[in-house]
C-alpha cells in the first residue's frame, strides 16, 4: 500500500498472517478499491432516504485480541441440541465444537478453508455481486476479513441438528467482519443459526457478509439473531443462490444495534427453486434499520416470498426498499413481497419502497406495504379483561412478530427466537 | 398448454393513422431553434409580457440550465432530447380567435378531424383549442360567463386578471421543482387560466384540446385553475398529435388551487404520436375540506413522465389519482402519483392500471408522504399491471413515508397476464385471438374507465379498441 494513501477512518489495512498469499494480495486490491470508491450519497437510488451521517466510520479501529475469552464461550449458549458450534471473538476463533457433525460435513474457519478447501473457497466466496448499495463496504469486509466460517454439506447429506455460530465484538470502537459461507451439495440439508453479540455496551462496528449456495434439491434453514449493543453500527449483506428445486428459508431478527444496514439478495437461479426471506425488527429509542432486498427470478417456475415486519417505537426509523426482478424467460414465476410497519409512537418514521421489475408476462407477482398504529379496539378489548394498555400494546407487538415466526419449520428454533423477541419486548410468558 | 405458449402472440402494433396528419401552416412568429436568453426576449416581446414575467422566464432558464437530467432514476431515453434542435415558440398571432368564422381554414380542418365542434354540441361549457403555442379559438358559453367564471388562455389571464393570476402562478409548482418545470417556466405559452368564483358549481365540463403541429417543436402550455371557496369545476383535456420524423417535446405545467371546500376534477386523455417526449408536471393544492381529483389516461407518446400530485394543505382535504396507461411497442409510460398529507385527517386514494404491449414499458412511480405530527391521515394505493406479450415489461416503484402512529397507509400491487383460459373460452365462442385480447383488456380497465366523464369514457374505450385493433389479423 502506498503509505501516503489517506485513510478516511481509523481502520488500518493490516493483512492477517492467517491467509494464504494469494488471498492476502486479493485483500490488498480490495483495500485499494475500497479507498478509491466514493462513499454513498442519498442521491444514489440504493441509498434513498438513508441516514448517511450514521455511516461515519472515523471512530472505529481494528479490534484488539479478545480479553474475556472464557466468559464469552460460556455465554455462547442457545439451543440445547446442536451438531456443531463455533465461537469467534473479535474475528478470532476461540471455540470450536464439531463432534456432532455427520461424516463429510465441513464446518471450519475460512482461513483454514482457503487452504484445505481452496477450490470450494475460490468458487463460492464473495461470488455474487453486491449491487444493493454497499459495494464499498463489501470491499472493506474483504480487505479486513480474518474470521468467518465455511459450512459445507456434501450431496445427499442431511445435518439433523442445527449448527450454531457466534460472533462476538468486545471493546470500545472495535470492528468485526463476520462471514458465513454455506455451500450445500445436491439434496443436502442443514439448519444454521448465526448469533451476533456484543460483550459490552461499547460502541462498535460490524460489517458482515453471508454467501449461501444451494445445490439442486438442497434445503437451507437459516436464522440470524442480531443482538449487537445499542451503540453498534452494522452492515449485514446477504446473498443466496438457489439451484434447481432447492429451497431456502432465511430469517433475520434485528434485536440490537444503533444503525443497521441490511441487504438481502436472493437469486432463483434454477427451475423450481424457492426462497423465503423473513425479517423482524422491533425498534425503539433512536434505532434505525435500513433494509434493501432483491428477489431475482432468473429461472422458470421459481417462487420467492418476502415478509418483513417492523414495530417502531419512540424515535426509531425503518427503511424498506425491495425489488422483485423477473428476467425474460422466467415463466411461471410466483413472487411475493410484503412489508408491514406497526407504528407505536408519534415520532417514529417508516419508509417503504416495494418495487417490481417484470420483464416477462407469464407471472404472478404481488407486493404490498402497510403502515399503521395499533387499533384502539384491540387495546380496549384487553383492557376490558384486566390487561393494562401498556402490556396490551406489547402483547400486540409480540403477536405481530410471533405470527411471522410460524414460517419457521424448526419448532425448537422458532420457540428460541420467540423467547428472545419476548425478552426484547419485556413480555413474560409462563411456561 | 404448450401450444399457446409456443405460437407467437399477435402483434399488437398500434394503428397510428388516426392522429397521423398534419397541414402546412404558415407561422407568423417563430423564435427559431435552440434556447438562449435571446429566445426568451423574443417570446416576451411577441407576447408583450409584463416585466415580472420576463424576469420569471429568465429565472426559469437559469434553473433549467443548472438542473441535471434526472437520469439517476428516470429513463436514459431523456438523453436523446436535443434541446438545441427544438423550436420553443411558434405562433400565428397572439390574439385568440373569438368566433369560429375567424379560424383559418387549415386549422378548422384539423379541428374537424379532432371532433371539436361536435364536442361543443355536446353541451360543453367552453372550448379552448390550442393550436401550437397560442389559443387559436377561445369561446366560453354565455351561461358560464354569467356565473363569473373566467376561462381564458394563460396569456390573456396574466394580462387581464393579474390580481388573481399572480397570486397563485408558480406557487403550487415552483420554477425549480424539476428540470422540465423550469424549462416550461422559461418558455411557456398557451394553456388555460380558469377562475371559478365562490360557491359557483360549473355544471358542464370545461374543455381544451391540444395539438402539436410543427416538426421539432416543443409545446409548453401552462395551465392554472383556481376554484374559490365552495366552488366546483371539471376540466378536460385531450391530445392527439401528428406523426413526425424527429422527436418532439411536450412539457406542460398544470397548477390547481382548490380553496376551502372546493372541488376540482382534471381529466386527461393523452394520445401523442410515438415520437413525442411528454414530460409534464401536474400538481394541485387542496385547502381545508377541498378535493382534487386527477383522472389521467396515457395512451401515446415515446416517453411519458407524469406524476400528478396533490398537496393536502388543509384539514380534511382529499386527493385522488385515477390513472390508466397503455404502453405499446417502443413506448414507455412512466406515470404515477404524489400525495403529500400536509394536514390532519387528509385522505388520498391512488388507483393505477397499466397495460404493456409488445416491447412497451409501463412504470408506476409513486410517493405518499405523511410529514411529522399529523393525525388521522389515510392513503390507499392500488396498482395493477397487465402484460400482453412475453417481452412486455412493467415496473413499480412506490415510496411510502409514514411518520407517527395515528395514520394508516396501504399499498398493493399485482402483475399478471391475460389468462390463457379466458382467451381460449372466447376463441371457442368464435372470437379471434385479437378480439378476445381486446375484450380482456377493456375488462381489465373497465372499472376505471367508468370513472371518466361519459364523453371521455366513450372516447377512451374507442381509443383502447383502436390500439388493440391493429392486432386483429
Amino acid at each position: 500500500m502506498n503509505p501516503e494513501t489517506p485513510t478516511t477512518d481509523g481502520l488500518q489495512f493490516t493483512p492477517s498472517p492467517v491467509w494464504p498469499d494469494w488471498f492476502r494480495s486479493a485483500q490488498q486490491d480490495a483495500w485499494n478499491e475500497y479507498l478509491a470508491t466514493p462513499a454513498p450519497t442519498r442521491k444514489d437510488e440504493t441509498w434513498r432516504y438513508a441516514n448517511i451521517k450514521a455511516l461515519d466510520l472515523s471512530a472505529f479501529r481494528n479490534a484488539p485480541p479478545i480479553a474475556s475469552e472464557g466468559k464469552l464461550i460460556n455465554a455462547s449458549t442457545g439451543l440445547e441440541a446442536i451438531a456443531a458450534k463455533l465461537v469467534f471473538g473479535n474475528n478470532a476463533l476461540v471455540h470450536s465444537q464439531t463432534d456432532g457433525l455427520p461424516a463429510g460435513v465441513v464446518v471450519q474457519p475460512l482461513d483454514v478453508a482457503a487452504r484445505e478447501n481452496e477450490a470450494l473457497f475460490r468458487q463460492y466466496f464473495l461470488s455474487q455481486p453486491v449491487e444493493l448499495g454497499s459495494h464499498k463496504y463489501a470491499l472493506l469486509h474483504k480487505a479486513l476479513l480474518s474470521g468467518g466460517v465455511l459450512v459445507h454439506v456434501p450431496a445427499n447429506v442431511e445435518v439433523a441438528l442445527p449448527i450454531e455460530l457466534y460472533h462476538w465484538v468486545e471493546g470500545a470502537n472495535s470492528s468485526v467482519f463476520p462471514h458465513t459461507l454455506i455451500v450445500l451439495g445436491d439434496n443436502a440439508k442443514v439448519t444454521v443459526v448465526d448469533h451476533f453479540k456484543s460483550a459490552d455496551g461499547a460502541p462498535a462496528f460490524a460489517c458482515g457478509i453471508n454467501d449461501f449456495h444451494l445445490g439442486r434439491g438442497a434445503k437451507l434453514d437459516y436464522v440470524a439473531i442480531q443482538d449487537w449493543s445499542a451503540d453498534t453500527l452494522a452492515f449485514h449483506i446477504n446473498s443466496t443462490v438457489c439451484d434447481r428445486d432447492s429451497s431456502s428459508t432465511a430469517l433475520v431478527a434485528n434485536l440490537g444495534g444503533r444503525h443497521i444496514r441490511g441487504e438481502s439478495f436472493s437469486k432463483l437461479a434454477g427451475e423450481g427453486s424457492r426462497s423465503v426471506m423473513l425479517s423482524i425488527n422491533p425498534l425503539d429509542g433512536e434505532r434505525q434499520v435500513d433494509q434493501r432486498t432483491l428477489q431475482d427470478h432468473a429461472a422458470p417456475n421459481a417462487t420467492s416470498d418476502l415478509l418483513y415486519r417492523n414495530s417502531l417505537d419512540d424515535k426509531s426509523q425503518a427503511i424498506f426498499s425491495g425489488l422483485i426482478r423477473v428476467e425474460p424467460g422466467s415463466k411461471q414465476t410466483d413472487a411475493y413481497q410484503k412489508v408491514e410497519n406497526l407504528v407505536l409512537s408519534e415520532d417514529a418514521v417508516a419508509h417503504s419502497m416495494p418495487g417490481l421489475q417484470i420483464l416477462n408476462d407469464d407471472v404472478r407477482c404481488t407486493h404490498g406495504a402497510t403502515s399503521g398504529g395499533i387499533s384502539q379496539d384491540e387495546l380496549f378489548y384487553m383492557q376490558a379483561r384486566g390487561i393494562r394498555p401498556d402490556l396490551g400494546r406489547r402483547l400486540v407487538v409480540a403477536g405481530f412478530f410471533h405470527s411471522l415466526l410460524e414460517r419457521l419449520d424448526n419448532e425448537t428454533l422458532r420457540a428460541r427466537v420467540a423467547a428472545l423477541v419476548n425478552e426484547r419486548l419485556g413480555v413474560k410468558v409462563a411456561d | 398448454m404448450p401450444a399457446l405458449e409456443e405460437t407467437e402472440k399477435p402483434d399488437l402494433n398500434l394503428d397510428r393513422s388516426v392522429g397521423d396528419f398534419s397541414y402546412d401552416v404558415q407561422y407568423q412568429y417563430d423564435a427559431g431553434v435552440g434556447l438562449t436568453e435571446a429566445t426568451i426576449d423574443y417570446i416576451c416581446d411577441v407576447k408583450n409580457d409584463p416585466d415580472w414575467i420576463r424576469e420569471f422566464r429568465k429565472d426559469g432558464l437559469r434553473k433549467f440550465l443548472e438542473k441535471p437530467m434526472p437520469t439517476h432514476w428516470a429513463s436514459h431515453d431523456l438523453d436523446n432530447i436535443v434541446f438545441d434542435n427544438i423550436r420553443y415558440y411558434l405562433s400565428q398571432g397572439t390574439q385568440p380567435k373569438r368566433s369560429w368564422d375567424d379560424v383559418p381554414e387549415e386549422m378548422k380542418q384539423t379541428f374537424e378531424r379532432l371532433g371539436i365542434p361536435e364536442q361543443e354540441r355536446k353541451f360543453l361549457a367552453g372550448v379552448e383549442a390550442q393550436f401550437d403555442s397560442e389559443a387559436a379559438y377561445s369561446n366560453i358559453k354565455a351561461a358560464v360567463g354569467e356565473q363569473g367564471v373566467i376561462f381564458v388562455g394563460s396569456t390573456e389571464g396574466l394580462h387581464k386578471h393579474p390580481e388573481i393570476f399572480r397570486k397563485w402562478f408558480g406557487k403550487v409548482i415552483p420554477t425549480g421543482d424539476n428540470k422540465f418545470s423550469a424549462l416550461n417556466s422559461a418558455v411557456f405559452s398557451g394553456g388555460s387560466f380558469i377562475y371559478v368564483p365562490p360557491g359557483v358549481k360549473v355544471k358542464h365540463p370545461l374543455q381544451a384540446y391540444f395539438r402539436i403541429n410543427a416538426e421539432s417543436f416543443g409545446q409548453f402550455e401552462r395551465t392554472l385553475i383556481i376554484a374559490d371557496e365552495g366552488s366546483e369545476v371539471m376540466y378536460m383535456e385531450g391530445c392527439t398529435a401528428p406523426k413526425f420524423e424527429t422527436s418532439t417535446l411536450h412539457s406542460a405545467v398544470v397548477e390547481l388551487v382548490a380553496l376551502k371546500g372546493a372541488k376540482i376534477q382534471y381529466v386527461t386523455v393523452q394520445n401523442w404520436s410515438p415520437n413525442v417526449f411528454n414530460l409534464v408536471t401536474k400538481r394541485g393544492l387542496a385547502h381545508e375540506e377541498a378535493e382534487i381529483k386527477w383522472i389521467d389516461c396515457n395512451i401515446g407518446s415515446r416517453l411519458t413522465m407524469k406524476y400528478p400530485g396533490v398537496i393536502m394543505k388543509g384539514r380534511k382535504a382529499r386527493g385522488e389519482v385515477i390513472s390508466i396507461a397503455l404502453a405499446s411497442d417502443g413506448q414507455h409510460q412512466d406515470t404515477g402519483a404524489k400525495m403529500i398529507h400536509a394536514a390532519d385527517e387528509t385522505t388520498s386514494n391512488i388507483v393505477s392500471k397499466s397495460i404493456s404491449i409488445g416491447s412497451g414499458i409501463a412504470t408506476y412511480r409513486g410517493l405518499v408522504d405523511i410529514p411529522p405530527h399529523r393525525k388521522g391521515c389515510k392513503n390507499n394505493t392500488e396498482c395493477d399491471a397487465l402484460l400482453i406479450n412475453t417481452h412486455s415489461r412493467t415496473d413499480t416503484y412506490p415510496a411510502v413515508v409514514v411518520r407517527g402512529n395515528q395514520n394508516a397507509t396501504q399499498h398493493e400491487a399485482s402483475v399478471s397476464k391475460v389468462s390463457a383460459e379466458q382467451i381460449f373460452y372466447m376463441q371457442q365462442r368464435g372470437l379471434s385471438e385479437g378480439e378476445a385480447m381486446s375484450l380482456a383488456v377493456n375488462g381489465f380497465v373497465n372499472d376505471l374507465v367508468r370513472e371518466f366523464p361519459m364523453e371521455y369514457s366513450v372516447e377512451l374505450k374507442r381509443l383502447i379498441d383502436l390500439e388493440m385493433e391493429g392486432s386483429v389479423g
